[in-house]
């Protein structure tokens, strides 16, 4: 039902955990659907220079926040605002058709991180893209934290 | 089962001595099963599975009684195999009432009885239940439904085998049995009815059945079926007490070492194999997957299992927020596992819930003070 690289993403996720003092922070979905996913960014002269996160959710949240993070490392803030979650998908070697909603909710974590981070430094907030309920998996009650 | 393939392979049906000798099998093997649920050979009807009993034994006696009335008793946490086809009957105009459970999982008798109206024509309530092991006062309720004169149905396809199932102490009017629950061949089932009493026929085209049940028999399984439930009963007793033993390791343990986790269903009244949990600020599916790559098979109430979005109608059913139920696992057990797989089992299990729930922010939450869940 997964491919190869989700369960290694799934068995050993890259840069679990949280940073202190980020200089974004952006959080997920709800625990009603069964997925949250928070991102922590550091972040100097426009580059990502750390990133961690923490999931709570299925194997392919796991994995999605995991290939996320790896993704975005070392990037511009625009670039990993151009990342979508059919890079991610891509990466991943798919996910099967009820998890695609996964890779979408690494895609919003990135953006509501980058979104509190442009918050706190008052920068352009106008490309950040934020969950708009498209994949109809909660009713658009996710609870951005920024 | 195997020489019914090869040697006994005639159709019952036919008058050839070949079919013959195939019918006085049937014959045999239908005497036997109807003597370990206290039934008679002709209260006992071959089906295709436990679903298909469910289906026939809802379906058939809400079409035969659709003037007599339409209103239909079950609860809220049957088997789908129950409960699609009470939400099929509604679209057909039926109106079912899905009894409510205690945090158990447990019917009371008294809503059972205030469910009851002058049109019901039928109670279904299963035996034990699949996913959280709760066994239900079958022979209480079946007391009450004789003296209110409405056909009682049970689902006993978790429990045949596996404790008693006597049709008499049961005091139902239907029963549902499947032969891969107790070891036997997947695919066979048994609906018992009393005095061969049944509603309409579910599939038309043959005298099978007592005219009630079209389609050539399959003797292998029906063989495979009669053999394995006559094992399973022989060592009923000694088997019950060693899984339950197994059983009640498993729950000590969880329930002593590991932190935020529920028992879900009953702590006594349950099936003797059932341990089902709930751990917070996880996800079942990681949890099943992480346990499968250590070689342990699990189940899960988590939606992230099913294919849709929502938890076990079980585990809501029985007052679990979505974010508990989605955390929830069932290990089942048999009389073929050991105490190393237990063993094994908790060896394994604790630091696989510690590290999904340091990946988990509601976990982290927790700590900060923030509780989630």
């Amino acid at each position: 039902m997964y491919s190869e690289v989700v369960m290694d993403h799934f068995a050993n996720p890259r840069n679990v955990g949280v940073i202190e003092n980020p200089d974004g922070v952006g959080q997920v979905g709800n625990a009603k659907c069964g997925d949250i996913m928070k991102i922590y960014l550091k972040i100097e002269n426009e580059t990502i220079v750390d990133v961690k996160f923490q999931t709570f959710g299925c194997a392919a949240a796991i994995a999605s926040s995991s290939m996320a993070t790896e993704m975005i490392k070392g990037k511009s803030v625009d670039e990993a605002l151009a990342i979508t979650n059919k890079a991610v998908l891509e990466a991943l070697q798919g996910l099967p058709p009820a998890k695609i909603h996964c890779s979408l909710l690494a895609e919003e974590a990135i953006h509501a991180a980058i979104m509190d981070y442009r918050l706190k430094t008052g920068g352009s907030v106008d490309n950040i893209r934020k969950c708009d309920g498209c994949c109809n998996a909660c009713d658009i009650e996710h609870d951005h934290v920024v | 089962m195997l020489p019914y393939f090869t040697d006994i392979y005639g159709n019952p049906s036919s008058v050839h001595s070949i079919g013959r000798d195939a019918k006085r099998v049937i014959d045999t093997e239908r005497a036997k099963i109807a003597e370990i649920l206290g039934a008679k050979p002709r209260e006992i009807f071959f089906t295709a599975s436990g679903s298909e009993a469910d289906n026939w034994a809802i379906k058939g006696v809400a079409a035969a009684n659709r003037k007599k009335g339409n209103h239909i008793i079950t609860t809220s946490i049957e088997h789908h195999a129950v409960l699609h086809t009470c939400q099929y009957l509604e679209r057909q105009g039926f109106e079912v009432t899905y009894l409510p459970v205690d945090s158990y999982g447990k019917v009371s008798i008294e809503d059972v009885e205030k469910a009851v109206r002058k049109d019901t024509i039928l109670i279904s309530i299963m035996h034990a239940n699949n996913e959280i092991g709760t066994i239900q006062p079958i022979a209480e309720i079946g007391e009450l439904a004789k003296s209110k004169g409405i056909p009682f149905h049970t689902d006993a396809v978790q429990t045949t085998g596996t404790i008693p199932v006597n049709v008499k102490d049961l005091n139902v009017d239907m029963l549902s049995l499947s032969a891969h629950k107790f070891h036997g061949p997947k695919g066979i089932g048994v609906l018992y009815a009393r005095n061969g009493r049944i509603g309409d026929n579910l599939i038309h085209g043959g005298a099978q059945e007592a005219n009630k049940r079209a389609g050539t028999e399959n003797i292998p399984y029906i063989v495979g079926m009669s053999t394995a439930l006559q094992l399973a009963v022989e060592n009923m007793e000694e088997n019950r007490k060693k899984v339950q033993m197994l059983r009640d390791d498993i729950i000590s343990f969880v329930l002593n070492n590991i932190d935020h986790v529920r028992l879900n269903g009953h702590p006594t009244d349950r099936l003797p194999g059932n341990a089902n949990f709930s751990f917070n600020y996880i996800e079942g599916e990681s949890l099943l997957l992480m346990l499968d790559m250590k070689g342990i098979c699990a189940s899960s109430g988590s939606a992230c299992t099913s294919g849709s979005l929502d938890p076990s109608h079980v585990l809501l059913a029985i007052g679990l927020s979505h974010e508990v139920a989605h955390g929830s696992v069932r290990f089942s057990l048999s009389d073929e596992n050991t105490q190393e797989d237990v063993d094994y089992l908790k060896e394994a299990l604790p630091g696989i819930v510690k590290t999904l729930r340091n990946i988990s922010p509601l976990y982290n939450g927790r700590k900060e003070g923030n509780n989630h869940v």
